[in-house]
């Protein structure tokens, strides 16, 4: 048989990939080319014109110490969001899968968070937490604890973690109980009649078969920290306070539409893509070796 | 090894479903016991009791002098194998076999020796190197066998094991199970719905029907012997011809107007009772000529190479005939049928138990 498709029309082929295509040269290749060409150049303060400067903004970004603590930011709260998000997601995810009365009840309620704008969801953490007026924030001065995340780096830093991972818990806890569901379970019955208890079950058996969920997962939460995230931070923290919550992403939204240095933020939008691409290469090439489908 | 005792053992659903009502089995020490019966008859469910997989209702497991109704699986010193193997995908054949040994904390080289005989005895050595996938579906078997026979434990569980793989592969398993029970002397427990695999592996034949055991024997017994119309017509391929009788006087029952003897029919029989009368299909022959027989008329004609099956009628009743092929010249529509008299089975239409000349304890014993 013929493995390849034959068109007799020379064109139809063509034109059947054409908005797959046009779609990604419009939305992906077009903007990011853009943003490699405007990091090359330097707009003057009114944006009427601009000027080709070589790797200028490159070498005045790489100067700034702001940068640097930017990275550390986004470094920490990517790492936090993704083992937070990940570990409880799959936490639930174990519970949720057991047999329990009312368990789809259970599983449609974790579910409902991912349907929460990105700003909702921060505004609420901001409620429940903010010193004054928040339940949570009130309760924790009450009880001696020194909360202002209006004014404390960490405390704002923290708050970020805690709803940008309760945020992205409902998505990983659809893949990840997918995922146990799909183990069979005369598996797990094996292991039991082999004598491995249940912690031992988990790491040995049930652990390394979700390992392709577990990777996609991975791949998608660093995506998502990376960029997704914008909207709880602005919603919470604007960055602040003293630029405590500012991640990559944030940082290239503030100088770039509120400090207007267009050609600075185009620079750092290159470096953004650079390392997630980057970040992604390796975990295709070290991680995935590691995952057995 | 071990003696394993199920006493009344029931499994009741939440919901009320009751898919095992009430069984008792002995099985003696390196007995090979099948469970045989159509899907749903409780079997499986009761094999997972004694697994530990599916908790017990009421009545008493016991392996050895231990009941092991709160024990759990592991402490239980089973091994199982499962329908679908259940190998650990992500596990080399090696680390399959070798599982249930790390998990007992086995010192290393115990390891190693007891997984290389395994391997060894099962012939699997070339692929301990392995992932299961990349093995065939008789080599996955051989897998899930090594990781049962390598723990040594008391007793082997089997749900079903064969009835993945092709026929002719399920031929040479049986076998070579059969022969594995034998060596290492190991009690097993066999679940199938296959009645060839039942009655060729087993010692002690189970026949199970709507959660209850229909009848406990050796295979020769069960088929010689059939307690119920159920195991008459579940045993045996083709199955038992079921005619509809009338019983007369002197031990004789008529069947499509022909008066036959029926040796082990009970004897106090009201004359005149409307019965079911069970005839094997390979044990009624065509009478020499001149000699009175049944009425046989046939309508078509199975060939199955040494032996054809005769499709017809006697009376109103179905019949099925398993004669040498040749018997019968091309193209007969009608001839006499002879039946030894022990082998005209007689069972209670509305119970479908047999009606025995002998009673149901006594045979049992016997």
């Amino acid at each position: 048989m013929e493995k390849r498709s034959v068109y007799t029309n020379k064109l139809l082929p063509y034109l059947l990939l054409a908005p797959q295509l046009v779609i990604t040269l419009v939305f992906f290749y077009w903007p990011a080319s853009q943003a490699v060409w405007m990091s090359f150049r330097i707009e003057d303060a009114f944006g009427i014109s601009t000027e080709f400067v070589g790797f200028e903004n490159y070498v005045t970004l790489f100067g700034q110490r702001s940068y640097y603590e930017s990275m550390w930011t986004t470094l920490v709260f990517s790492l936090a969001v993704t083992i937070l998000a990940m570990s409880f997601s799959l936490l639930l995810a174990v519970m949720a899968d057991k047999q329990i009365r009312g368990g789809s009840v259970y599983r449609t309620l974790l579910i409902w968070p991912y349907a929460v704008a990105p700003a909702i969801a921060g505004v609420l953490w901001l409620f429940m937490f903010q010193p004054s007026l928040g339940m949570i924030g009130r309760g924790l001065i009450a009880a001696g604890v020194p909360w202002n995340p209006m004014l404390n780096g960490d405390h704002a830093l923290l708050l970020v973690i805690l709803a940008a991972a309760w945020k992205q818990i409902s998505y990983n806890f659809l893949f990840f109980l997918a995922g146990l569901q799909s183990i069979p379970k005369s598996l797990i019955e094996a292991a039991a009649i082999d004598g491995a208890k249940p912690a031992r079950r988990f790491w040995t058996i049930i652990f390394p078969m979700l390992s392709p969920t577990t990777f996609f997962l991975l791949v998608v939460n660093i995506v998502y920290v990376f960029f997704d995230t914008f909207g709880i931070i602005d919603a919470i923290t604007h960055g602040g306070p003293a630029k405590a919550t500012e991640t990559l992403v944030f940082k290239v939204y503030s100088d770039g539409r509120l400090g207007g240095d267009l050609g600075g933020s185009a620079a750092q939008s290159v470096v953004l893509m650079v390392i997630v691409i980057a970040l992604t290469a390796i975990q295709f090439r070290y991680v995935e070796r590691k995952v057995t489908y | 090894m071990a003696v394993v005792t199920l006493k009344d053992v029931r499994k009741v659903y939440a919901g009320g479903v009751e898919a095992v009502k009430g069984v008792s089995i002995d099985i003696p020490d390196g007995g090979f016991c099948v469970l045989v019966g159509p899907s749903g008859c409780g079997k499986s469910t009761l094999l997972r009791m004694v697994a530990g997989l599916e908790t017990i209702s009421s009545g008493e497991v016991a392996i050895g002098d231990r009941v092991v109704n709160d024990i759990e699986p592991a402490e239980r010193d089973i091994a199982m194998v499962f329908q679908n193997y259940a190998l650990y995908p992500h596990m080399s054949v090696y680390d399959n076999i070798a599982y249930g040994l790390r998990n007992r904390k086995t010192p290393k080289d115990e390891i190693d020796r007891r997984v290389q005989e395994a391997a060894r005895i099962l012939a699997i050595e070339p692929f301990l190197q392995r992932k299961p996938r990349a093995l065939s579906g008789g080599q996955r078997q051989r897998v899930a066998m090594g990781r049962a026979i390598v723990r040594k434990p008391q007793v082997f569980l089997f749900d079903e094991p064969l009835s993945n793989l092709d026929a002719k592969l399920r031929v040479q398993m049986r076998v070579e199970i059969k022969k594995l029970q034998r060596a290492l002397g190991v009690t097993s427990i066999y679940v199938t719905h296959d009645q060839v695999e039942a009655m060729t592996l087993s010692d002690k034949l189970v026949v199970m029907s709507g959660g209850q055991v229909e009848q406990v024997g050796t295979p020769t017994e069960v088929y010689r012997r059939p307690e119920t119309r159920f195991v008459a017509t579940f045993i045996g391929s083709p199955p038992m011809n079921i005619l509809p009788g009338v019983v007369e006087t002197d031990g004789r029952v008529s069947v499509g107007g022909q008066s036959l003897a029926a040796a082990d029919m009970a004897t106090d029989l009201k004359p005149g009772l409307a019965v079911d009368v069970g005839i094997r299909p390979e044990e009624a022959e065509i009478a020499a000529p001149g000699v009175a027989g049944c009425a046989f008329a046939i309508d078509f004609v199975e060939e199955l190479g040494a032996t054809e099956l005769l499709h017809g009628t006697i009376g109103e009743g179905a019949f099925v005939l398993q004669v040498p092929t040749g018997s019968v010249p091309n193209g007969t529509k009608q001839v006499a049928l002879t039946i030894a008299p022990n082998c005209v089975h007689v069972f209670d239409r509305e119970t479908g138990k047999r009606l025995s000349r002998r009673p149901a304890e006594a045979s049992k014993a016997a």
